[in-house]
């Protein structure tokens, strides 16, 4: 029991140093896109950047700051890694480039944990103490609502790489998203099954953001196009057998099942369908629109449809489309860097980041307000995702022209369009 | 009597002062936000504490009721627009009744079982937030909280947000001491040595072990409604067994058995979850750390850091004592 | 499908998996009898055999040594995990052991992590990806795999508890401790002998479990919380219950998702296991005699 003196006092001021080592040790984070040490000039780290890193000057001066949240750690972090990764690349690439407006840029990366709260204190971090112009990222939906007000009071430029629908409805004029949302992905499936006069579906879903919000634009859209929904059913996140939900759709015979899910479930759905010897056509998500997938699913990925970015069919996509030089060079550099391929969270930090690096470059100043119109007034950027063409009333900036069709075929994804 | 009732609550106004004087001294809203979630936390760690140290109960679904408190702030105010303080209120009426309705069946087990019966009650209530649908929101979880206020000033901002927090900090601890030095704790101490004894001595063991665990789950309550309202955006996410395995984490490290020390661990490894953000070697190894200081903790210094500080100042204090001698 | 072959193919997928969640609570029976201590890090003996099984695999070592070898290694873990961290705690309280085991499970989940990376890991099935029908129900060649496995654990494990003499000494440790050391029984020995049989099968169980739900770092958790539930259905320190636990557990789980709501699908085995903690602690196999005097 602590009531004498000689043991509190000791313990506040061990509160006391704790406190000031938090205050004292905050702006000696290492940046990510800059090695530390050294005054402002920056040396461009070796080994990548194939035909990029010729050309431009060596960047001086202030650095731009630049702040990154993604999930680094925790359930999210499938996603958040290859952010992660993309993001460090890119930042080198720009700085070998002759860096922002001949100033090199640093993008210092927090790992909010996939928590709400860690996001919260990573990005009052990145505003007040290193005083970034904008920030990209979280990774995940709920992170990002979590600091939506937030950067919207503070001033500070939001680009989110979640996919969420309430992230850019409504509409706050700080914050916006890269990703194409499920909204397009449904809009894009409705008219498949359209096309297929496919009028009965089932849809199964996973237990998070992601599916939930699937789920909801797909009984609204599919009401709207009079397609008519027999069956919705869910699975955890951490769900590895999912026959129970299965054979429940199967028994009201759909046309087609769409699963909405981001990995390793959709591989269990993928592979519980053929199991049950179900042979309608299985529709997945762009939430599985990596190599991943096919590596889990094995066999029973075959067949499997999907709407997805280009980025994954890159290889396939026409030389003349607009996007092409955009994809082969990120995925070649991603892949020559990581020896992995580039999936499409990569391809949302890669976007993000371009737009901030582009808004910064129009907007001449790295003022954070300034930024923000320069991100709004962004039109025609070509980015991984698609082309993106923001205005006051649209912070995702997509049509469903960023998706294709793919399909798998013998363990590849085949342009299906 | 007046010497002795100073003796006894300088510790408070010190803390009171140091808490005051904070905002002030510290500009920084993200400083400031750290120091109101380690409130948050210690809140909730004091409340976990009394139980674990002090009634040896261990609960391990503890995030629960901090989700409680904050769901039911975040629904009462946003759906049926209740006043906040009004919502927090309900928010400890809800958390006591199922305490209660809980711990009458699961405080009569013992160890392992209490843990995994409220374990899977955590778990439940988790599927709940995000199972509810329009009422919880579902994974999208709820937003546009409003903040709590004081006639017409409304807590909005981190300086505010941390005094109100840490003003509650402060009274949850003077609450959590009294409950410690009162018949209340001298009785639990009695169960967590031998409840067979106790029970001997005409403790009524169960009855005093479930006022702890209500008042731990009103605690944790109280800290989910000043959560919600402080971030305005809640989810089920942080609600989940691995938040109730984090607070236990905090109560071990900091000590079980003494109220200080709660404060302490939650300080402590809120602080330290930030500062290994800073090494890029160990970076995105807060997991491994957590659980190696936990083993450790438990094996080298199973009374936590209040006992070494205590143990210190022991000793600093002899050797004063001697050469003043 | 009509409502029998329905219900036929959720009780056949509710047993592959049950039979899972029974081995789990196997592994925590085995401990818990030598030992008093609910290891908290079982589920990540299960996640670390299959891990460890994947990346054997993909350095082409044969699927059967791959399987013996993962099965030693998670055991050679749980040596490690009692001989470092529950050793030197020993005769505290049942608290200071909750703990324990929670950090080594936080321990040994974020160490997978950095090996293996946050994604799913695959492993090839046993025997091909073949599909069985029995009637209108399918199953998967690898849930036969699982099945066959629990099974033969089941019985070697018994066979060990009743007919060896170190089996024999691990049972009189479980009954009492001092008394058991009286007879000669080294304790100490048998408390490592336990953590090392439990965690070796249960990394046995994750190595025929991952072909057919892949494995990543965080699959430990729901594994383990299920085969609690397995444990205390079927009786706290009972062997044969556990797997009868499990069964249950995996075939009212399946029945709930398939004819209920596969939204509350984990719900329906965390209520039934608080509904026998309150109503039955001792489980429905369980004799009314516990060490903590229920």
């Amino acid at each position: 029991m602590f009531h004498s003196a000689r043991v509190v006092l000791p313990l506040l001021v061990t509160l006391a140093v704790l406190g000031i080592l938090v205050v004292a040790g905050c702006p000696k984070s290492t940046p990510q896109g800059t090695p530390q040490g050294g005054g402002p000039s920056v040396v461009p780290p070796a080994g990548v950047g194939p035909e990029t890193g010729t050309g431009g000057a060596k960047p001086s001066g202030e650095p731009i700051k630049i702040g990154a949240i993604f999930s680094v750690t925790g359930p999210t972090a499938p996603l958040g890694e290859p952010e992660k990764m993309a993001a460090e690349m890119i930042a080198e690439q720009i700085n070998e480039k002759g860096g922002i407006l001949g100033r090199p840029v640093e993008v210092i990366i927090e790992d909010d944990k996939s928590e709400n709260t860690e996001a919260v204190m990573a990005a009052k971090k990145l505003i007040e103490t290193e005083k970034v112009c904008a920030i990209i990222g979280p990774s995940g939906t709920p992170a990002t609502m979590a600091i939506k007000q937030m950067c919207q009071d503070a001033g500070v430029p939001l680009v989110s790489c979640a996919a969420g629908r309430t992230i850019t409805d409504p509409v706050f004029s700080y914050v916006f998203a890269v990703p194409q949302t499920d909204l397009l992905a449904v809009a894009k499936i409705v008219d498949w099954l359209k096309a297929n006069k496919i009028k009965k579906v089932a849809s199964i879903y996973v237990a998070n953001p992601f599916g939930e919000s699937g789920q909801q634009q797909m009984e609204k859209q599919f009401k709207e196009a009079g397609i008519e929904l027999l069956a919705s059913e869910k699975f955890g996140g951490e769900d590895t057998d999912m026959t129970p939900q299965l054979t429940n759709i199967k028994g009201k015979n759909p046309e087609a099942i769409i699963c909405w899910g981001t990995n390793p479930g959709p591989a269990s759905v993928a592979k519980g369908v053929k199991k049950l010897g179900i042979t309608v056509p299985l529709i997945q998500s762009h939430g599985v629109a990596n190599a991943k997938f096919i590596e889990l699913a094995g066999e029973a990925a075959e067949g499997v449809m999907l709407p997805a970015g280009r980025l994954i069919v890159w290889q396939s996509v026409p030389d003349d489309h607009q996007q092409k030089p955009v994809l082969k060079e990120f995925a070649e550099a991603f892949k020559a860097k990581y020896d992995r391929d580039a999936d499409t969270f990569a391809g949302h930090a890669y976007d993000a980041l371009h737009i901030v690096a582009k808004a910064i470059e129009a907007a001449g100043s790295d003022d954070p307000a300034k930024v923000r119109d320069a991100i709004e007034a962004t039109t025609g950027f070509v980015g991984t995702a698609g082309v993106f063409n923001y205005s006051a009333e649209d912070h995702n900036g997509l049509t469903k022209d960023a998706f294709v069709w793919v399909k798998i075929e013998g363990g590849q994804w085949k342009l299906a369009e | 009597m007046i010497r002795r009732t100073l003796r006894e609550i300088w510790p408070y106004l010190v803390l009171a002062a140091c808490v005051a004087a904070f905002p002030l001294v510290v500009r920084s809203t993200y400083v400031q936000f750290v120091g109101a979630t380690i409130g948050l936390y210690a809140i909730m760690s004091l409340g976990l504490c009394l139980l674990l140290g002090y009634a040896g109960q261990a609960s391990l679904g503890h995030a629960a009721f901090y989700g409680l408190g904050a769901y039911t702030s975040a629904i009462l105010t946003t759906r049926y627009h209740t006043s906040p303080w009004l919502a927090m209120l309900a928010g400890i009426a809800l958390t006591s009744a199922v305490a209660i309705t809980i711990g009458r069946p699961a405080l009569k087990l013992h160890g392992h079982y209490l843990a995994m019966a409220t374990l899977g009650f955590g778990v439940i209530v988790q599927i709940i937030f995000h199972e509810g649908g329009d009422l919880t929101g579902g994974f999208g979880g709820i937003a546009a909280i409003p903040p709590l206020q004081f006639g017409s000033l409304a807590i909005k901002g981190d300086k505010l947000n941390f005094l109100l927090i840490w003003a509650i900090t402060i009274m949850a601890l003077a609450i959590s001491a009294n409950v410690v030095n009162s018949r209340v704790g001298r009785a639990l101490r009695a169960i967590h040595d031998s409840e067979v004894a106790a029970q001997a001595c005409g403790i009524d063991v169960s009855r005093y072990k479930l006022m702890v665990f209500v008042l731990s789950a009103t605690f944790a309550s109280v800290a989910g409604s000043l959560y919600a309202h402080y971030i305005g955006f809640i989810s089920p996410d942080p609600f989940g067994l691995t938040f109730s395995v984090q607070l236990i984490v905090f109560v071990i490290v900091g000590g079980s058995r003494s109220v200080w020390g709660a404060l302490l661990g939650a300080a402590l490894m809120t602080i330290l979850g930030q500062q290994i953000e800073r090494y890029e070697a160990i970076k995105d190894l807060n997991t491994v750390v957590y659980g190696l200081m936990l083993i450790l903790f438990v094996i080298f210094m199973p009374a936590g850091l209040a006992d070494i500080i205590r143990r210190v100042t022991d000793r600093i204090g002899r050797k004063g004592v001697v050469a003043n001698g | 499908m009509d409502l029998a072959g329905k219900l036929l193919q959720l009780t056949l997928s509710g047993l592959a998996m049950g039979t899972i969640y029974g081995i789990v609570g196997m592994g925590f029976n085995i401990i818990y009898n030598a030992t008093g201590v609910i290891n908290f890090a079982q589920g990540e003996f299960v996640m670390l055999g299959g891990l460890i099984a994947v990346s054997l695999v993909a350095v082409h070592v044969p699927l059967a040594v791959a399987v013996v070898v993962a099965a030693l290694i998670v055991a050679a873990v749980g040596l490690l995990l009692e001989r470092l961290a529950v050793r030197p705690v020993s005769g505290q309280s049942v608290i200071s052991m909750i703990t324990i085991t929670i950090g080594a499970s936080m321990l040994l989940r974020g160490v997978a992590k950095l090996l293996w990376g946050p994604n799913a890991q695959k492993l090839p099935a046993f025997s091909g990806d073949e599909i069985i029908r029995v009637g209108p129900a399918a199953l998967e060649s690898q849930e036969i795999w699982i099945a066959g496995t629990a099974l033969i654990i089941v019985i070697a494990t018994q066979v060990f508890f009743n007919y060896t003499v170190a089996g024999k000494a691990m049972r009189a440790c479980a009954i009492n401790k001092a008394a058991a050391r009286l007879a000669g029984v080294n304790v100490e020995r048998m408390t490592l002998l336990a953590f090392a049989l439990s965690a070796g099968i249960s990394g046995l169980a994750g190595v025929v479990l991952t072909p057919k739900t892949l494995m990543r770092s965080s699959s430990g958790a729901p594994l383990a919380v299920k085969g609690f539930c397995a444990a205390i259905v079927g009786g706290l320190g009972n062997g044969i219950g556990a797997v009868v636990g499990g069964a249950l557990i995996g075939v009212l789980e399946s029945l709930g998702a398939g004819l209920i709501s596969s939204g509350y699908k984990d719900a329906f085995a965390l209520l039934i296991l608080m509904v026998v903690l309150f109503v039955r602690p001792s489980g429905i196999l369980g004799r009314n005699t516990d060490r903590e005097g229920l």
